[in-house]
C-alpha cells in the first residue's frame, strides 16, 4: 500500500462568476520515502493540490471531493482534531515564502518549539534543546545563538532552512515542500536542494515538491507529474519523463526553456512558443484541455477528453495522439 | 556594433543609512560602487548576478531614477550623469525601460492608447493625430497584439500581454537602447519563451541595443551578446557569451554556473556550493569582496582588491575578470582551461 494515495480529487472554489475547477479529478500515489514531483505553470492547479492533502483549503469557499488516504485512512472524513494531531506531525509542509511564513514576532526557536510540545508533549526546555539540533540539522551555524533569534535577524536561505528545521521537528513520514527555492537565489538555492537530498537520505521522509522549475525537478524529484489546467496530463518516472515527453505539454514545456551552455554546443536555436493561454477554469472543458495550444489538435480532440492511458510502463499521458511504446519500437 | 551607444565610467550609487530623529547620516548602503561598461549598437549586454548586488540599482542610475554618487554615463556622445533634468528630458527618449511586474508598471485608469501615446506626445513624434493613429496601429502589430485591444484597460489583459504593452510603450519613443529589468522573471515558462523570442525579433527589426538586466542564466545565454557578473556593487567579470560560459575566469561566475539546476536529470556535473550568504552591502569585505565565499581566497584576497584585467587564456577577446588567481603560474590557477563544459554537464 502507497503511503499516499490521491483519488479523483476534485477542489472547486466557489466564485462570483461560476465554479472554478482549480483541481479537475486528479489521480496519484507517493510510496514511503520517495520523492514526487508536481510541475506546471501558475494557476494549473499544484498548490491547491498540496494544499488539499492537508485541508489547507478553506471550506467554503473550497470544496474538497475524492478521497485522500493517509496510511489508509481518508484525510476528507478525518475530524479537525485528528487533522491537528497529523498536520505538523505524520505530513508537514514547507512554504514558498519563508519571509511571510514565519511568524515575526516569535523567535525561531520558540517555532520549532511550538511543533514538538504539541505533537510530542516537551517541555519548554526539552523543546528548545531538541530545536538546536534541528538548526545543527540543517546546517545553522552558532544554532545555540540562532535559536533566541527573530526571523528579520535571519537571511532568506536561513529562514528557508528554519522553515525546513521545522518541517522536520516530529519526523514526519511525508514532507510537502511547495515551491521550497522559488524566492531563493541560485547559490542559496543550490544549498537547500543539497540540504533537502541530503536530509532525505538521513530522514527518510517521502517528499512532494511542487514546483515549476523544471531544473529542480531533474535534479531531486524519482518521479514527476505534469498537471495543466486543473489535471493530471502526464506521469513517469524522471528519466523517461525529460528524454522522451509524451504529451504535447510536457514537450512544449521543455522546448520552451532555454538551455544553459547553448552557446557551446551551437544549439542556438529560436525557442519554441506554447502559443495562447491557459484556458480559464471556470468554464467545464468538454475536450482535451490542452486543446486550445496544442500544435497537433483535431475535432477529436475538442469533443472527448483523453483519459490518461500508459503509453509505456509506468508512463501515463492523457493525449488521443501520444505514441505507445510498440509505435515507438517500430 | 563598434561605436558605444552606452559608455559607464566608475558608475557609484550610496544610498545613506539615516537614523534618529534628527536624520543623521550612520552610513551608507554601497549598492553600486565603481562599475563601468559600455553597449555598441544593437548590441545585447546582460547584468547577472544574485538579489542586492546592484543590478537593478545600475539600471535605475542609467535612468537617472535618482542623482548619482559618483561617475559618468555617456549617451550616445552626450554625458547625461550631470545634466539638468530640462536638458536630458528630449534625451530621455533615445533611453527605455520594460520593467519587471506586468502587473504595477502599467497605470490601471489608462487605456492601452493613452499608455502608448503618451510618449509619442511627450516627445512631440506625431505630425498629427492621423500620424498618432499610425504609429499606435505600428506599436500594436510589432508587439504582436490585436490592433483592436487598443481600447481596453490594462487589467483586461494577462501578465503575458501586459508585458508586450510595456514593450511598446518602451517603442513608442523610437529608442536606441532598452533597459530590460528582469522583464522577463515574473512570467511563466511559455509566456516567457513568448517574450524572449518577441524581444530578439524586436531586435534584429529595429537594431535597438539592449541592457538586460537578469538572474536567470539560462535565458541570459540565450538572448544576449557579452554577459557582466556582479557581484556586490562590483563587476566582477565581463565577456562575450561564449567565453563566459565556456571559460568563467571568476570563481563566483564559475559557481554560479555551476548551481543552476539543469534539467537532465542524472547529469554528471561539478558542483561547487558556496558556503553561506552574500555580505552585507553596508559594510563590504575589504580586498576581494568574493574572499569571504570563495573555495580558492589566499592570502592577497583579504588585503588586496583585484582589478578587472584581460585574461589570458579565455576562449575569446574581451574577456575581463578581477582575481588575483590569473596573477599565478597556470599549475596553480583551479580557474586555468575551459571548465564550462563540465560545470553546465554537457558531457
Amino acid at each position: 500500500m502507497a503511503l499516499l494515495e490521491v483519488e479523483n480529487l476534485q477542489t472547486h472554489f466557489r466564485t462570483p462568476d461560476g465554479i472554478n475547477r482549480a483541481v479537475d479529478g486528479v489521480n496519484f500515489h507517493v510510496n514511503a520515502g520517495e520523492t514526487v514531483a508536481i510541475v506546471g505553470e501558475s494557476g494549473c492547479g499544484k498548490s491547491v493540490t498540496a494544499m488539499s492533502i492537508l485541508r489547507l483549503i478553506p471550506e467554503p469557499p473550497g470544496k474538497i471531493a475524492g478521497a485522500i488516504r493517509f496510511n489508509g485512512k481518508n484525510l476528507l472524513e478525518a475530524s479537525d482534531k485528528e487533522m491537528r494531531a497529523i498536520r505538523g506531525n505524520e505530513i508537514s509542509m514547507i512554504f514558498q515564502e519563508p519571509m511571510t511564513s514565519l511568524n515575526p514576532v516569535l523567535t525561531v526557536g520558540r517555532q520549532i518549539g511550538e511543533t514538538l510540545r504539541l505533537h510530542q508533549g516537551l517541555s519548554a526546555q526539552e523543546a528548545e534543546d531538541r530545536a538546536v539540533e534541528m538548526l545543527n540539522l540543517v546546517g545553522i551555524p552558532e544554532a545555540k545563538r540562532r535559536v533566541r533569534e527573530y526571523p528579520h535577524q535571519l537571511s532568506g536561505g536561513m529562514r528557508q532552512r528554519v522553515m525546513i528545521a521545522i518541517a522536520l521537528a516530529c519526523n514526519p513520514k511525508l514532507l510537502i515542500a511547495d515551491e521550497p527555492t522559488t524566492a531563493l537565489d541560485v547559490t542559496i538555492q543550490a544549498q537547500i536542494l543539497e540540504l533537502m537530498k541530503d536530509l532525505k537520505h538521513r530522514v527518510g521522509a517521502a517528499i512532494v515538491l511542487i514546483t515549476h522549475d523544471l531544473g529542480v525537478v531533474a535534479e531531486v524529484a524519482e518521479r514527476v507529474i505534469v498537471m495543466y489546467a486543473g489535471r493530471k496530463v502526464e506521469e513517469a518516472a524522471v528519466g523517461p519523463l525529460f528524454r522522451n515527453p509524451r504529451h504535447p505539454y510536457t514537450q512544449g514545456l521543455l522546448g520552451s526553456m532555454p538551455k544553459l551552455g547553448s552557446s557551446l554546443t551551437g544549439e542556438e536555436t529560436r525557442l519554441a512558443e506554447i502559443p495562447g493561454l491557459v484556458p480559464s477554469l471556470k468554464k467545464k472543458i468538454p475536450g482535451c484541455v490542452f486543446a486550445s495550444r496544442c500544435p497537433k489538435v483535431t475535432d477529436l480532440c475538442t469533443q472527448y477528453a483523453p483519459a490518461l492511458e500508459e503509453k509505456a510502463p509506468g508512463h501515463v499521458a492523457a493525449c488521443h495522439y501520444a505514441l505507445r511504446e510498440e509505435v515507438v519500437a517500430a | 556594433m563598434s561605436t558605444p551607444i552606452l559608455q559607464v565610467n566608475d558608475l557609484k550609487k550610496h544610498f545613506p543609512i539615516k537614523a534618529g530623529f534628527l536624520g543623521g547620516t550612520t552610513g551608507y548602503v554601497y549598492a553600486v560602487d565603481g562599475v563601468s561598461f559600455d553597449i555598441m549598437k544593437g548590441e545585447t549586454l546582460s547584468l547577472v548576478g544574485e538579489s542586492g548586488c546592484g543590478k537593478s540599482t545600475v539600471g535605475k542610475a542609467l535612468l537617472r531614477l535618482f542623482p548619482l554618487t559618483g561617475g559618468q554615463v555617456i549617451l550616445g556622445g552626450d554625458r547625461i550623469d550631470d545634466m539638468p533634468n530640462g536638458t536630458l528630458r528630449p534625451l530621455r527618449r533615445k533611453m527605455q525601460v520594460v520593467f519587471q511586474d506586468p502587473f504595477s508598471s502599467l497605470n490601471p485608469r489608462m487605456r492601452v492608447r493613452d499608455i502608448l501615446a503618451e510618449p509619442i506626445r511627450n516627445f512631440g513624434l506625431a505630425k498629427d493625430s492621423a500620424d498618432l493613429e499610425q504609429r499606435l496601429e505600428g506599436l500594436m502589430d510589432k508587439v504582436r497584439l490585436p490592433r483592436d485591444a487598443i481600447n481596453r484597460w490594462p487589467h483586461e489583459f494577462s501578465g503575458g500581454q501586459r508585458q508586450r504593452i510595456g514593450i511598446a510603450r518602451a517603442l513608442a519613443g523610437e529608442p536606441d537602447l532598452i533597459i530590460c529589468d528582469e522583464a522577463v522573471s515574473a512570467l511563466d515558462v511559455s509566456v516567457k519563451a513568448q517574450i524572449v523570442n518577441l524581444l530578439q525579433d524586436l531586435q534584429t527589426e529595429l537594431g535597438l541595443a539592449m541592457l538586460f538586466i537578469s538572474h536567470d542564466l539560462a535565458i541570459v545565454e540565450h538572448m544576449t551578446h557579452r554577459v557582466a557578473v556582479m557581484y556586490l556593487g562590483k563587476i566582477v567579470e565581463v565577456a562575450p557569451k561564449r567565453s563566459l560560459f565556456g571559460a568563467p575566469k571568476h570563481p563566483y561566475t564559475e559557481a554560479l554556473l555551476s548551481a543552476v539546476p539543469v534539467p537532465m536529470p542524472g547529469a554528471q556535473r561539478e558542483r561547487i556550493i558556496l558556503k553561506g550568504d552574500v555580505p552585507s552591502p553596508i559594510n563590504p569585505p575589504k580586498g576581494c569582496r568574493f574572499h569571504t565565499r570563495c573555495p580558492y581566497a589566499f592570502d592577497r584576497c583579504r588585503t588586496e582588491e583585484p582589478q578587472l584585467r584581460p585574461v589570458a587564456d579565455a576562449l575569446a577577446e574581451g574577456h575581463i575578470a578581477a582575481c588575483h588567481l590569473h596573477d599565478r603560474p597556470a599549475a596553480e590557477n583551479p580557474l586555468a582551461g575551459a571548465k564550462g563544459a563540465q560545470l553546465l554537464a554537457l558531457g
